[in-house]
């Protein structure tokens, strides 16, 4: 049986990225479920942190008229600008990340940006992808027919899966397959070839402003009759929704996502799947799906069940040693190595979002991230291991949130009590603190 | 489509390294390359196996087109090459404008063209058909890919396959062993203190999880792998390259291979060949992309002794749908060709030209099974067994020279 401790060490890890011991030690004395229901409360955008890390708002990009030939130079400034916005786009989330008081609300964003991955290498445009973040951010813990409707008519995500090209005489399949593939309902037998033509012949019609708002236009929609899901009639983005959330699956397949993404690499026990499904229910409550899952006795049971990504890790040691990251130039540097362990914020490598497990544990990722690790202990606060060297190796327990080391893990960091800065680079390099 | 590259992104917003864009080339001698080659090189014309995976499912009917097929031309319009376009490989078929190296390729008979590639039920998602393809299990999802069937069945040397960037794609994974994986930037060596200690992060403990064993396993494979790269590629430059560049990626395979890396199989990528919306200057920058990297990479190889035994496999996911859509693209489809290329090679077209008008359901129909190319690439190359590998083993096809 873990620790009550360990236990409230894990809940703050999974719902945030890594933790400090006083973190750690605010949520036993708080008790786990007043500490769950508090954090699914909170308003993301009240949290201090997020209060002192406004999102940028970018002036429009004056692309000048589309038919107009436009002379090279001007068409490398423009590009030169835009490539700035997106840069301090993602280093802007990256501050986020790492000022928030309470994380949960930015990892939960980053948990749908993986659910939902659209990326700016396509998008381009900063204003629709912080558009969309924003969507996430605010919908993302209430009903989540909202949540994927949303999508479903985001600007980034009409770009990202040519929405934009899909027209009754020309309908493009893209988005309709991945939103019943990867958004709703998994790949299987929930859904037919035949599903994906019809759902696109729905979709037909919507179109993204420039200024990041989307609309239907009447002219371009499909008016015929479509069947999708069993559904039949004049479908339109709406009633397409309507038609995939309600497959008796669909429950079942977000709440294996999203366990997959805060749990465990292995899927729910059938037994947990219908706690996580019955709490969602007929509201399709994101929140309570969450709150079912924090406190299932499951959730302690097994501990290092998943690998912490490449973007946890980074922000969470980050976080944990104080290293100060006050301007874009610093989150640049971060973004660097984020880009050499193969996570960018925006940048997902396809829908499908990120990989998980083995594929972080590369032979290159253990180099990069100790390099890493060791550079960021140099700029870290390590006044938590001022005290002896025999001390310092559960001080840096305590300080990075980790219950206990194996003997394996204790032994080595006890060679390197006498350095606290290797001490710190190899206890974040350890296997208690890549898993979680 | 004017996608910006994430390379581009990353050169525009400073994030690679400035300064070795101006170090210039630390070049390795040969007797660095050789005194560091390591204690069981390879040896000259050994095989060795380039997997190249093209991400995104490259359309194959403008990459091998069938330039006289009035069907071509008649389903996609805007998109098709007219004949004088095309780089001609018989009266029929001829290779995408950009290719003009895989055409130098196929004149020295150094490139087979396997037409009509896929296999049974194929399917329209990227994710599923990529794993399909990178794990060899059409029927059913499994955990393993290819190579690291390969891996498990022969050994527990992690360097025996190498991944070009940190994130190891499912082909490299094995259920005992995966795949080592090298930076392609700048490497810099670990101070000997954090090595030693590395070493006993490695070890085992009673305590460990499934998940913990993975981590001390790639700590253990991190020791090795340094054992025998480090000082081949020391002194490389970062060149501000991302793992995505192509030709930086072959730049690291060639280094190893001409000093003799004991590494039969090594796997790069090229993303970006999802063409739903304005495919026809995209898809031709990217195999220009490809032909110039690869086509490189092979003159280089062929000049060494070493890089004489290399053989590159060139897949992608799935073709595209015959029939153009309305926006210039095309959707996710089913058969396209595999290149094979290389001094290895017995050049010329393997497999029946799939037809343009007998289609199931507007899918080009697949003549040869993926898993033919795999089994004679393991049998031939990596000199394995592929009943070890794969679950169904047809026959070769025969384009590798016996």
């Amino acid at each position: 049986m873990p620790s009550q401790w360990e236990s409230a060490a894990r809940l703050v890890r999974r719902t945030g990225f890594g933790a400090t011991g006083a973190q750690v030690d605010a949520a036993v004395q708080m008790g786990t479920a007043h500490y769950v229901s508090s954090m699914l409360a909170a308003d993301p955008g009240a949290d201090r942190g997020a209060k002192a890390t406004p999102m940028p708002r970018f002036p429009a990009i004056n692309y000048g008229d589309k038919g107009a030939a436009r002379d090279k130079t001007a068409k490398k400034a423009l590009n030169k600008q835009r490539g700035e916005q997106l840069k301090a786009m993602t280093a802007w989330w990256l501050r986020r990340m790492i000022a928030v008081e309470q994380p949960f609300g930015e990892k939960l964003t980053f948990c749908w940006h993986n659910h939902f991955a659209t990326s700016a290498k396509k998008v381009k445009d900063p204003g629709l992808m912080l558009g969309q973040n924003t969507k996430l951010r605010t919908l993302g813990r209430g009903d989540f027919h909202t949540l994927a409707y949303g999508m479903l008519t985001d600007a980034a995500m009409l770009r990202w899966l040519d929405g934009q090209q899909n027209t009754s005489k020309a309908p493009n399949e893209n988005l309709a397959r991945e939103f019943m593939e990867l958004f709703t309902l998994g790949h299987g037998d929930a859904y037919t070839e035949a599903d994906v033509r019809e759902g696109a012949r729905a979709l037909t019609g919507w179109r993204a402003n420039l200024d990041g708002t989307t609309a239907f236009r009447a002219n371009l929609h499909d008016n015929g009759s479509k069947t999708v899901l069993g559904v039949t009639g004049n479908l339109d983005a709406a009633s397409f929704c309507n038609a995939a959330l309600a497959v008796p699956g669909a429950a079942r397949y977000l709440a294996t996502r999203m366990w997959g993404q805060l749990v465990s690499d292995t899927p729910p026990s059938a037994a947990v799947l219908d706690r996580l499904v019955s709490a969602y229910a007929a509201k399709r409550d994101v929140s309570a799906m969450l709150a079912a899952m924090f406190t299932a006795p499951e959730f302690d049971a097994a501990h290092g069940s998943i690998v912490v990504t490449p973007v946890e890790w980074l922000v969470g040691v980050v976080r944990a040693l104080r290293v100060p990251v006050k301007t874009d130039g610093d989150a640049i540097q971060l973004i660097r190595v984020l880009m050499g362990l193969g996570q960018i914020p925006f940048y997902p490598p396809s829908v499908a979002g990120w990989p998980s497990g083995q594929a972080w544990l590369s032979t290159a990722a253990v180099d990069l991230r100790l390099q890493t690790a060791t550079a960021l202990a140099s700029a870290g606060d390590l006044s938590a291991l001022d005290g002896s060297a025999p001390s310092r190796v559960d001080a840096v327990a305590h300080l990075l949130g980790i219950g206990s080391w194996s003997a394996r893990s204790s032994a080595v960091l006890r060679a390197a009590a006498s350095d606290p800065k290797r001490l710190v680079a190899l206890a974040v390099n350890t296997p208690e603190y890549l898993t979680n | 489509m004017d996608t910006i590259s994430r390379r581009r992104f990353l050169i525009a917003s400073g994030v690679t390294g400035g300064a070795a864009l101006v170090a210039g080339s630390a070049a390795v001698t040969w007797s660095q390359l050789h005194e560091s080659a390591a204690s069981a090189p390879l040896a000259a014309g050994d095989p060795v196996l380039v997997v190249l995976t093209l991400y995104g499912g490259n359309d194959g009917l403008n990459t091998v087109i069938p330039y006289t097929d009035s069907a071509y031309h008649g389903t996609r319009p805007e998109l098709a090459y007219a004949p004088g376009e095309v780089l001609h490989l018989d009266d029929k078929l001829g290779l995408n404008p950009a290719m003009k190296g895989f055409a130098t390729l196929w004149q020295s008979k150094q490139l087979a063209i396997v037409r009509g590639v896929g296999y049974p039920k194929p399917d329209h998602s990227h994710f599923r058909s990529m794993d399909i393809w990178q794990t060899a299990s059409p029927a059913a999802p499994v955990k393993t890919g290819w190579i690291g069937r390969w891996l498990d069945a022969t050994g527990d040397d992690p360097v025996r396959a190498v991944n070009l960037g940190s994130v190891l794609p499912p082909l490299a994974v094995g259920a005992k062993t995966t795949a080592a994986a090298l930076n392609v930037g700048k490497a810099t060596p670990l101070p000997a203190q954090v090595t030693a200690a590395l070493a006993g992060l490695g070890k085992d403990d009673p305590s460990d999880g499934a998940t913990d064993a993975m981590v001390c396993a790639a700590f253990r494979a991190e020791r090795k792998v340094a054992a025998t790269f480090d000082k081949v590629l020391s002194g490389r430059q970062a060149a501000g390259s991302g793992s995505d560049d192509l030709t930086a990626q072959l730049d690291v395979v060639a280094k190893c291979v001409k000093a003799g890396v004991p590494t039969k199989v090594y796997a790069v990528s090229l993303d970006g060949f999802d063409t739903h919306a304005g495919e026809k200057a995209t898809q031709q920058a990217l195999l220009g992309d490809l032909d110039s990297a690869l086509s490189g990479f092979l003159a280089d190889m062929a000049k060494d002794a070493r890089g004489r035994g290399v053989t590159v496999l060139v897949y992608s996911e799935f073709g595209r749908r015959v029939t153009a859509n309305a926006s210039q693209g095309t959707d996710h489809g089913t058969a396209g060709p595999v290149f094979l290329a290389g001094v290895p090679v017995k050049g010329g077209f393997y497999g029946d030209q799939p037809s343009l008008t007998d289609l199931d359901n507007g899918d080009l129909k697949s003549n040869v099974d993926f898993r033919a190319v795999y089994g004679e690439l393991v049998h031939k190359v990596l000199g394995g067994d592929p009943h070890q590998v794969l679950d169904s083993v047809p026959h070769e096809l025969g384009f590798i020279n016996a």
